[in-house]
């Protein structure tokens, strides 16, 4: 007869095992990989693409706007002249073309840091995709519960934190692998790589999304664990998801938006993973603003983190 | 070895502060024993299970695995007891080798002996051959068979077995039995499992528990259960329209006999040896029997008996399951 001592039911054991498992059902249902990252390809075509905001302050808009002569008095000019003065319309067209065709670029420049607009809204998809992978991942755990394989697990003597850590791991890897998808589609889409980039920022990238995969999935597992009916954690995701991207500055500068909609954007989340990611990729690295960033992030991920876990675990062990 | 192996005091659980699941019981499981809980859906089944596996914190009461106590040392209790849920848990992504090893490793056991096992308890349910398809591809009767082996993979020394045989259609159930009774056989376990089916009860079980509305309302051998009775009933018809219950009554072993509109409702112990002598004893008064017919009293009696109603349509109950396995289907767009 076997002694039940020769078991050591343990963290990392149950945590691997189970994390492998949700590892291997998610390879297994690549359609769901495939629709989690067609939706920010669409944004990045629609938004990114068709919706040029820098072709708005292109000289080429000028050409068709007919200009007459102008003809004005002799004293405005410098020197001044006792008669007046044509100038023909062809030559002031040509010179505000001139004029515009470099302040297009300050324009862009100006308003979100780099020259084009697909660059700057594509890597706003990082944080879309990150959040919509986690959520979603977090969810399963209302597929365990429903389903009985959740009290199977809670029946056998693997650590309860293994059950939790397995859902935040699983949903975290998840994103980092979407992202990277992004980004690759991006770069081959035409996103523009800042100077200051090296291989050695997609380790910053990925801590990045690593602190905010943490930190939401956390709680949505908490979430999706104590709600009672389960269609719940769904409705909320589809609910906030799109005020939580436009309150950020996925797709448009924080200190253009309103007041109200700037003290939103502002704590949330989402506006410095993108801001992080930003400098790492198509910004000249601003190290003081990606400290500010990677601090944010990491308390965000921790305090979620320590929230979200305590309410699951308490669920666990009720 | 201690000889009470579960042992269940008051033990009670109350949901949404109102409704009381599970009422007071009082059982107690012999080594060695299959223990059965048989009741109607909803009457407490599953949430006694739940409770003595340490999934469920009782609200009241106590109850204790092999001397762990299921709340001081539910770690304990969970490293010795098996597990066979209601549902099928196995995960339909995976193949019926990784389900079994996925239990292994939430148990710790070694990976060496993990194998080995696996292996063999696939081979103990008879799923060799699928051991490497995915369970998605599986039939009832085989998920049940690999829950059944994922439930032996630490060689528990109790194992729990919640409804082992809901969904399945006769021929599966009766197979399943089998493999229960082969699986204890094999690895001398002490079995407590429930039902709503009063056969599987029957065939299965040492000893019953009849739960009705969270209530425990007795409790024995399904045998003792049915002579509790008193007997068999025999019912006999006559050509004469004469009352013969004196003459009857007469008989040896005969207890009890009603005139039923020209029918004789008879108990009586031994059936089957009473019912010629009373077709004798009639004869020589000179009636003549037209009809007999012999009941052997089923659980279905006992049942009757101590609740004062029918058990429940089975019927409904395994509507009412597969409408749950479809809509589940459905959700996860399988
Ligand atoms: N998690 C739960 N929350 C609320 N009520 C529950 C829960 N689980 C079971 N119940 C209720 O407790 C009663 C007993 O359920 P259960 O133990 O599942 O019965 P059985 O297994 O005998 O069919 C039922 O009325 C059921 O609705
Ligand atoms: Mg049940």
């Amino acid at each position: 007869m076997s002694s039940a001592n020769e078991y050591k039911p343990s963290l990392i054991r149950g945590l691997w095992a189970l994390t492998v498992r949700e590892l291997k059902k998610w390879l297994k249902d690549p359609v769901m990989v495939l629709m989690l990252v067609l939706q920010p390809l669409i944004w990045m075509g629609l938004l990114g693409k068709s919706m040029n905001i820098g072709a708005l302050f292109t000289s080429g808009n000028l050409g068709n706007i007919s200009i007459g002569n102008i003809t004005i008095p002799g004293n405005y000019l410098i020197p001044p002249v006792n008669t007046t003065v044509t100038i023909p319309g062809p030559l002031i067209s040509q010179m505000l073309q001139q004029m515009f065709s470099d302040i297009g670029t300050r324009v862009m420049q100006n308003t979100f840091g780099v020259a084009d607009y697909f660059s700057y809204m594509a890597v706003g998809m990082v944080s879309m995709i990150v959040m919509t992978t986690t959520m979603f991942s977090g969810m399963s755990i209302v597929w365990d519960r429903r389903l009985g394989f959740l009290d199977k697990v809670l029946s056998t003597p693997v650590p309860r934190g293994a059950i939790i850590f397995s859902k935040v791991l699983n949903a975290t890897l998840r994103a980092m692998f979407q992202a990277t998808i992004i980004l690759a589609l991006a770069y081959i889409l035409g996103l523009q790589l800042s100077s200051t980039f090296t291989l050695l920022n997609l380790l910053g990238i990925y801590a990045a999304i690593f602190l905010l995969g943490v930190g939401l999935s956390s709680v949505f597992i908490a979430f999706s664990l104590r709600s009672t009916r389960m269609e719940r954690p769904m409705q909320i995701i589809s609910l906030i998801m799109m005020p939580l991207m436009f309150a950020s500055n996925t797709f448009f500068p924080i200190s253009l938006m309103p007041d109200w909609m700037q003290a939103i954007a502002r704590v949330n989340p989402l506006s410095y993973l993108t801001d992080a990611v930003r400098q790492l990729i198509i910004l000249p690295l601003d190290a003081p603003a990606l400290i500010t960033d990677f601090a944010y992030l990491s308390i965000f991920a921790a305090v979620l983190a320590a929230f979200g876990i305590v309410l699951s675990w308490r669920y666990l062990t009720k | 070895m201690n000889e009470e192996v579960i042992k269940a005091e008051g033990l009670t659980k109350v949901f949404n502060k109102s409704l009381v699941a599970v009422d007071h019981v009082n059982f107690s499981v012999k080594d060695g024993e299959i223990f059965g809980f048989l009741g109607p859906n909803g009457a407490g089944k599953t949430t006694t299970i739940n409770m003595l596996i340490t999934v469920l914190k009782p609200a009241e009461g106590k109850a204790s695995v092999l001397g762990y106590d299921i709340v001081k040392q539910a770690n304990e209790v969970r490293k010795v007891i098996g597990v066979v849920p209601q549902e099928y848990t196995a995960d339909e992504d995976l193949t019926g080798y990784e389900n079994i090893m996925l239990c292994a490793d939430l148990y710790g056991i070694p990976r060496e002996t993990a194998k080995k096992r696996a292996i063999e308890l696939l081979e103990l349910v008879e799923l060799t051959d699928f051991k490497d398809k995915r369970v998605e591809t599986y039939s009832g009767g085989m998920r049940r068979r690999l829950e059944l082996a994922c439930g032996l993979i630490n060689r528990p020394k109790v194992l729990f077995l919640d409804e082992p045989t809901l969904g399945l259609d006769v021929q599966t159930r009766a197979a399943t039995w089998d493999y229960i009774k082969r699986l204890k056989k094999e690895y001398g376990m002490t079995l407590f499992m429930t039902t709503h089916y009063l056969e599987e009860a029957d065939a299965l079980c040492d000893r019953i528990a009849i739960i009705d509305h969270g209530k425990i309302i007795v409790t024995g051998a399904p045998s003792e259960l049915k002579d509790s009775l008193g007997g068999d009933i025999i019912t006999i018809s006559i050509k004469e329209n004469v009352d013969v219950v004196d003459i009857i009554r007469s008989v040896e072993h005969v207890k009890e006999v009603k005139n039923e509109n020209g029918a004789y409702r008879i108990k009586a112990e031994a059936g089957e040896v009473t019912a010629p002598l009373i077709i004798e004893a009639l004869r020589k008064k000179g009636y003549t029997v037209t009809k007999l017919s012999l009941t052997e009293p089923t659980l279905n009696e006992v049942y009757l008996e101590y609740t004062g109603r029918a058990m429940r349509d089975i019927e409904e109950s395994r509507e009412a399951f597969r409408a749950q396995r479809i809509t589940l289907r459905r959700a996860r767009g399988g």
